[in-house]
This record gives C-alpha cells, structure tokens and sequence, in this order.
C-alpha cells in the first residue's frame, strides 16, 4: 500500500498487484525516447513484456476548461499548443468547427492557403516523425538531414505567419494574410528537390539491416485491433482499412485535388514507417496542386480572405474605418466575441496524426458551453496496452516511435 | 628596503593564484554544459531543433545527456504540470553540483497562458531558477543567446566554494 502525501500522489489507477519473479519498470514520464511524457508501467518475464499500462496525464494543462472561459477567437491560439508539431492543422481544426457551427462560407482564395499551409505542416508533421523515431532506434544521421528540410519549410512558414512552431496561421472564417511574395517560388525551389532528400532518406534506411530488425515484423496491428482501438490516421492505414477523412469526407477542395491514400496490409512498424515516407510524397503533390490554385485565383481576381458575416466576423480594415456601423459591430466582436447560435457540431480533420476532431456545445453565449477535442495521439496511447505485452524491450520504443505520439494532444 | 615585496609562496599570494584556478576550473565548466533532454513541451521541439542541423548547439559545447547524473544543466523546456512537479524536483536532485537550470519559454518561467487548475504557475517554484528565457515557444537563437548568458554568469563564479544555497522563488 502506498503512503499518499503531498509530494507522492497516490496513483489509484495503477494496481501493484504482482507475482515474485515478475519485474516492474517505471518508463518515463522523463524518457528521451517517450515521445514527451510518457509514463508506461511495464510489467516483465525477464525481458518480454506482460503487461503494460501507460499512464497519461502528465501534460494535461486543462485546455477544455479553459476553452469554456474564452471567447472564440480567443482559445484559437490555445489549439497551437495541441500538437505543437503542426500547429496549423490544430487551428484549422477548430476554425472549421466554429465556422460550421456558425454556417460560414470561406472564400476560395483562403481555402488555397489553408490547404498549402495543412500540406506544409503534414509534411513538417512527418519529417519530425521520421527525425525522432530514426533517432531512438540509433540513426543520428537521418536525424539531422530530416531536420534539416525541416527547417526549410520553418522558414516558409515564417515568412507566412511570423512563427515557426506556433502559428496561429487560420482565423475563423478564413485566413488572416495573403501569401507573400517569394512564398510560391520558396515552396516550388523546395519542392522541386525534396524528392532527392526522401531518396536519400530510404536509401539510409530501406535497406539497413539494424532498421529492418528493428522495424520488420514489430508491433503489428491487426485490422480488428486497429478498428476496435479507435486508430485513425497512418495507424488505421498501414492496417489495410482505407480510410482517410480528406477522400471520405473532404473538406476545403481536397475533392478537387488528386492524390492517392497510401493502404498497407502488414500492419507493422514497417509498413507504417513506408506509409509515412509515401504520404510526404503525396503531400508534395498536392503542394504543387494547390500552387497552380493559387495562381488561378490570383488571375479570376478572386481577393477575398476572410468570410463576409459581419456578424461573427470583423469586416474589412476599409469598412471599419470608414462605416459607423461596421465599426461598432468590429467593437463588440473584439470585446464581447462573437455568439453562435445554439447547438452543436462536431467536425472531423485528417491531421498528420489521424482524425482530429473538435466537438462544440454552443448554448448561444460567447464562449463553448462545452468543447471537446478528440485527439488521434491519445487514442494511439491506448492500443499500447495491448500491442506493447509479448514485445521485448527495445520493441517498447520503436513502437512509441511508430505510433506516433504527441502529449500535448493526448493531455490537452 | 624591498620588505614591501610579495612573496607569492606566502600567505598575499594565495588568492592570486586561486583567482587563476578559478579562470581555468570555469572556463571548463562554462565551456562544457551537457544539458539534461528535459523536453516537457512544444519548447522541448525548439530545444530539439537547437541541438540539429541548423543551429547545432555542440559548438557550444552543450550536448544533451539523457541522464541527470551526467548533466551539468537542466533546461526545463514547457509546460511543468502539478502531476509532474514531484518528478522535476527527484531530477533535479539526481544532478551532481555545480548544477544550473535555465527555464525555457513561458509557461516554464510562469505558467504563461496556461492559469488553470493542472499547471504550474512557474517551474521556480519547486527547483531554483538560474535564467528565465522568454517566449512562447522561444527560438533556437533565443535558446543559444540564454546559454552565452549562463555561460558568462559561470564565469563570474568562484569555483572552490560550493554553490550558495539558490533562493526559491
């Protein structure tokens, strides 16, 4: 029994109850292969793994409650600091809830850009996947060339929104600036050589032997474990469920753009690490998709950023200095905040992790009644219970690697 | 004549020669933090990107060590919450001395915008503080700007004396 005191919580959740020759180690919530702070109580036979029972919790940071005591716009920022990887697809996520919720048309123009800027942070999304995962299995070198093209993209993020992590780039009801200048050209000259960067990528790693052990044959998820888990996202597919909410329900032009869904049937940290690889190339398409958008949006004239509901969003600079009422709507939308009509929605995104999904009570106030997100990391957590009993110990974090796990989304 | 003179074997000359031991002892100190992979949060992911390619921190000669026992520096990069305050302190504790902490980003230094039931409105409030580094998250540059300062704290230190107790905030 534990003696609970104010330093030494008492951990109700976890029961100690165990055999002799059994051996229980602590994993974290301070690992540098935990993917953020994680703590997985492993129960061992020597060196396989009986049992194992992740503990969450460690980063929870209380957004939700936050959320009800902010006004919209407010709580925008907030959803950076999710999945802090890709930021951008967190604000997108609850921009399009609210904008459903409110019934909003964004311009076509916006949409362009908030689909570079999606594809841009899947691809920054994945690259940082690929650094830490080669890294815990001991390839330092992909390490660093993956950071290295991210920084590239860093830089166009920059250019865009100012911020390299937390970006705050998509408002409700559109985007807040139009792309600078150099921005298409920066992309395209990144684009154009990012090919020979994941060839060189897979040319390390295809075919090395410490890898393909490491890899082969690790962690596999069957189609029922998958579906039954609530995966979604790369862990869905890599176990032969074709399912990715941008073909089943897409949103912005994603049905206007072609690409493929990479589908694996293996179901192991393989297939799952080739999944990747295939979706940063098809992100890439995309990329050069939406540029050529761009540019027809550039030439039908077509300017408009942000939605035009005066009511729940400001009107344009122009209008607001020049229009009294316009100006006072802009007034009480800054300080009181915009007030949806009630009800409640809840809208699925392909983010790089899986399906993110933003559920919002509106009871007609200015803030959430109730706001809940579903993040796909938290749900990837708990199939570890399950995967993670009859692996060996240096399975434990390759398969975390795999799984691709962010704790600021799976705590909130 | 000449009994003004210093006899440096003598008692005058003691401090003369530890001011030298010091320059020595600190220049290696200084120049040699091994940082503690203390990543709680999205600055753990600056943190990361400080060590890379790009900004590549072992120049500095600041590696990261995966174990407390090894490092000489804790940078505590993100968000500290009331479930793992007990394990910050059982860490910091692990480090041998001289040891310093440099508290990256905003919700580190107070909390930030995080002022909610779980979290902890400033890591310095259970282990002593040497540098608070602003921003949310702080750039890599930030983060190489913040080990120069300590850097040159350190080198204003005495190294024979063991550390002063650090005040608690």
């Amino acid at each position: 029994m534990q003696q609970p005191n104010r330093l030494r919580p008492f951990f109700e959740n976890i029961s100690f109850d165990r055999k002799d020759n059994e051996m229980v180690i602590n994993f974290g919530p301070q690992h540098p292969s935990a993917h953020g702070q994680l703590r997985l109580v492993l129960h061992m036979q020597q060196e396989q793994i009986t049992k194992a029972h992740p503990d969450v919790g460690y980063l929870h940071r209380g957004m939700e409650k936050m959320a009800e005591n902010m006004i919209y716009n407010e709580f925008l920022p907030t959803t950076d600091r999710m999945d802090y990887i890709a930021s951008s697809s967190n604000n997108y996520g609850f921009a399009l809830a609210v904008e459903k919720l409110i019934g909003l048309e964004v311009p076509r123009r916006a949409k362009v850009i908030r689909m570079m800027l999606l594809e841009i942070n899947r691809l920054m999304s994945h690259l940082f996947w690929l650094a830490t995962t080669a890294l815990d299995i001991g390839a330092m070198t992909v390490f660093l060339y993956a950071f290295r093209e991210r920084e590239y993209l860093m830089d166009i993020i920059e250019d865009y929104c100012g911020a390299r992590l937390t970006h705050s780039s998509i408002r409700i009801g559109g985007v807040p600036l139009d792309i600078p200048d150099n921005f298409i050209h920066d992309l395209k000259e990144f684009l154009d050589k990012f090919p020979q960067d994941l060839k060189d990528y897979e040319d390390l790693l295809d075919t090395n032997r410490i890898w393909k052990m490491r890899m082969e044959g690790v962690g596999v998820i069957s189609k029922e474990m998958a579906e039954s888990w609530g995966c979604s996202g790369v862990m869905l597919r890599a176990s032969g469920h074709n399912w990715d909410l941008r073909k089943e329900e897409p949103y912005e032009l994603y049905d206007e753009v072609e690409f493929d869904v990479p589908v694996s049937t293996k179901g192991d940290n393989y297939a799952r690490y080739k999944l990747y690889m295939a979706e940063m190339r098809e992100s890439s398409k995309i990329l050069y998709q939406t540029m050529d958008m761009y540019k027809k949006t550039q030439e039908n004239n077509e300017t408009e950023l942000m939605a035009h509901a005066p009511q729940y969003i400001s009107a344009p600079k122009l209008d607001i200095m020049t229009q009294n009422y316009a100006l006072m709507q802009h007034f009480v939308l800054v300080t009181q905040g915009m007030r949806p009509p009630v009800g409640e929605v809840y809208v699925p995104t392909e983010s790089p992790k899986g399906e993110l999904g933003f559920f919002i009570n509106s009871q007609g106030g200015p803030y959430p009644y109730r706001l809940k997100m579903r993040a796909p990391s938290f749900w990837h957590t708990g199939i570890l219970q399950d995967l993670l009993p009859g692996s060996m110990i240096p399975d434990v974090v390759a398969i975390i690697g795999t799984t691709n796990i962010v704790f600021g989304e799976v705590d909130r | 004549m000449a009994q003004h003179q210093v006899n440096y074997t003598q008692d005058g000359g003691l401090p003369v020669a530890l001011t030298s031991v010091d320059k020595i002892v600190n220049w290696g100190r200084s120049n040699s933090l091994w940082a503690m992979t203390y990543g709680l949060a999205c600055c753990g992911i600056e943190m990361m990107a400080s060590g890379a390619s790009r900004y590549d921190f072992d120049r500095f000669g600041t590696i990261f060590r995966a174990s407390p026992r090894q490092s000489d520096l804790m940078i505590v990069a993100g968000t500290l919450t009331k479930k793992h305050a007990e394990f910050i302190k059982r860490l910091y504790d692990q480090m041998p001395e001289p040891r310093w902490v440099i508290s990256m980003g905003s919700c580190a230094n107070t909390g930030g915008m995080f002022n909610t039931y779980a979290t902890v409105q400033g890591v310095d409030r259970i282990i002593p503080v040497d540098l608070y580094l602003p921003g949310c998250a702080p750039r890599p540059e930030t983060l190489q700007y913040a080990v120069m300062m300590l850097q040159k704290k350190i080198r204003a230190e005495k190294a024979g004396k063991s550390q002063r107790q650090k005040r608690l905030v």
